[in-house]
């Protein structure tokens, strides 16, 4: 049975003495798989520990020895959900309600780009990604101003109009790219039917497109849930975000890494959940469409 | 399967594009775009107006009294100041040695996903949810659980080596700060040095096997160059992220010990924050831009390739 590739290398002249094939490809494949299991685990391991620590006892998470084997509690769990209530609340509406403008303005917009493009649609997507790469931190300081003077300063639209912007382009080119792979047939036949521009955006292209929009919307939700830069600068008390929760918890004094500890996971749950279930639509999204 | 996108150059010809396009028609369709365009020119061009603006005013927001002009007196202090050069080059070093390092792990690990072993899907969860880490939340618990001089698992799993109770972050800051970036981002280079690989078409690899190339060479002479456009996006869009960042920054060593740390978002941030200085800051602002803008004229082109949208002008 291993014929083929017993009799290939001899005859090709390669130097290496004939072997059993099939063993040795056996054992380098479990070889391998064994060094990927280990660099995958070690990989892992600071956010295992990050969980594993959240149910320690506070005693129990600064020892020397770190301590492996302890009796798990939820009291950090407990005070976690007690003090979070409204930092979850400004992350949750900054996150949804910002994704949900990406997605309002960004399908027509990509439509404009990609289905029936305008003329100079090469120059409308570059300009999208262009100011991505403008440095958002240059302008923090008259952005506080800006938004002390319009009385946005630590409100949750403050975070809602910047987080927009911040996702609208990745958007732009993602939803663009799905749009591409509308069948063109598709599109004809809506518009020899008739069908006026709206129409062929919500019952022909939507329909097509929505696992594509969902993973788009996973993405924004990626990007605004785990912001800290702009929400520590614009917001204080009344719009302040998990990010700036999880800083809350660490005091000035006394023992808090199990707090800290069950506070990251907490915050973090969310986000590591999505992309765990939308692994594919990752690649996608992160290349801004670039990659299948 | 993972292919770059080839279909951009082919968008006009799925729109009806008529050879004299009527004023009206024109504007119909120009019309789904402007939303987004006003939106995010209102949103991402006015503050750097005001940016410009400010940059040229002597303003102190925690002071009373407005604005007033200061000539060039912000930008003198910008360019003779060597904390903002200190900044701008650990800004540079931090992205690229990121990026970097973050690249070469990330073709290491996509060459060995890309092979059949037994838990492949369970191996590549773990490998990506460091990407997924709320970035705050990693640079937290890096800094307590992992690196504490004291009780961290760090210095736990590296005294075999002789490694005793290092206090990476005040001993080694630069290097942990990076370090918990490479562990960020390594992921997302895998991702998309994975997703290249498994777009490479399966017979010229075997073809080369049958031609008695070992597997180094044909890694070398095939995979890399058909690799290129992946790892040139992945270090493209990577720069961009990783040039902004600030959590590991202020939550690992809060810029220090002394500046030992500070790059450019988070000096920005303590001007205006604790120095108060809205007109300092501002004109950092604009010349970071100008940096930018240069940096980023190269980096539109290489998108340009990237994409395969041919004599874009970029």
């Amino acid at each position: 049975m291993t014929a083929p590739a017993a009799t290939a290398a001899p005859v090709l002249g390669t130097t290496k003495p004939a072997r059993r094939p099939r063993l040795r490809e056996l054992s380098s494949q479990v070889g391998w798989g064994v060094l990927a299991w280990v660099v995958g685990l070690a990989f892992f391991l600071p956010v295992l520990w990050m969980v594993l620590t959240a149910f320690k006892p506070e005693s129990a998470a600064e020892t020397w020895p770190p301590q492996f084997t302890f009796t798990p509690t939820l009291a950090e769990f407990r005070l976690v959900f007690s003090g979070w209530g409204p930092f979850v609340t400004h992350s949750v509406v900054a996150t949804v309600v910002s994704t949900v403008l990406v997605l309002l303005l960004g399908i027509p917009a990509a439509y404009a780009l990609s289905v029936r493009p305008i003329k100079r649609w090469r120059d409308g997507l570059f300009f999208f990604i262009s100011t991505k790469m403008l440095p958002i931190v240059a302008a923090i300081g008259p952005l506080y101003v800006i938004a002390l003077k319009t009385h946005l300063l630590d409100s949750i639209w403050v975070l809602i109009i910047l987080y927009t912007a911040m996702n609208l382009p990745l958007a732009v080119w993602m939803i663009r790219s799905f749009m591409l792979e509308v069948p063109g047939e598709l599109l004809e036949a809506a518009r020899l039917d008739g069908a006026g521009q709206i129409r062929e955006i919500s019952s022909v292209i939507l329909p097509v497109i929505s696992p594509g929009l969902v993973s788009t919307g996973l993405i924004c939700v990626i990007f605004a849930w785990n912001e800290l830069f702009l929400a520590l600068n614009l917001t204080v008390t009344n719009a302040a975000t998990l990010p700036m929760f999880l800083i809350s918890s660490v005091p000035q004094e006394g023992l808090y890494i199990a707090h800290l500890s069950a506070a990251a996971t907490v915050a973090s749950i969310p986000v590591i959940l999505v992309g765990w279930i939308a692994q594919r639509s990752l690649v996608r999204g992160l290349s801004m469409g670039a990659i299948k | 399967m993972a292919v770059l996108e080839t279909g951009a150059a082919s968008a006009p010809q799925v729109g009806i594009q008529p050879r004299a396009a009527s004023r009206r028609d024109r504007w119909l369709r120009r019309l789904p775009l402007l939303p987004a365009l006003i939106y995010v020119i209102v949103v991402t061009q006015i503050p750097f107006l005001v940016t410009l603006w400010y940059s040229f005013q002597n303003y102190f927001w925690n002071q009373p009294g407005g604005a007033t002009f200061a000539g060039f007196s912000n930008y003198t202090t910008v360019f003779t100041s060597s904390a903002f050069r200190g900044a701008l080059l650990r800004s540079v070093i931090m992205t690229a040695s990121a990026v970097i390092i973050a690249m070469i792990l990330g073709v290491a690990f996509a060459v060995l996903l890309d092979r059949k072993f037994l838990g492949r899907g369970v191996v590549r969860t773990l490998i990506i949810t460091p990407f997924l880490v709320m970035p705050a939340a990693a640079a937290l618990v890096w800094a307590g659980p992992m690196l504490d001089p004291n009780f961290g698992l760090v210095n736990y799993l590296l005294q075999p080596f002789g490694v005793h109770h290092v206090a990476w972050l005040s001993t080694f800051p630069l290097i942990s700060v990076i370090a918990v970036m490479i562990w960020q981002w390594t992921p997302f280079m895998t991702l998309i040095v994975l997703a290249g690989l498994q777009g490479q078409p399966p017979e010229t690899l075997e073809a080369a096997k049958v031609d008695g190339a070992g597997a180094l060479a044909t890694f070398r002479e095939l995979t890399l160059p058909h690799l290129r456009p992946y790892i040139e996006l992945g270090i493209l869009l990577g720069s961009i992220y990783l040039v902004n960042v600030f959590d590991q920054v202020r939550l690992m060593t809060n810029g220090g010990p002394g500046t030992a740390t500070t790059n450019l978002p988070f000096y920005l941030y303590q001007q205006v924050n604790f120095a108060f200085d809205v007109g300092g800051a501002a004109a950092a602002g604009v010349v970071t831009v100008i940096l930018t803008i240069i940096v980023a004229t190269f980096a539109l082109r290489m998108f340009a390739r990237v994409f395969q949208f041919e004599g874009a002008d970029a």
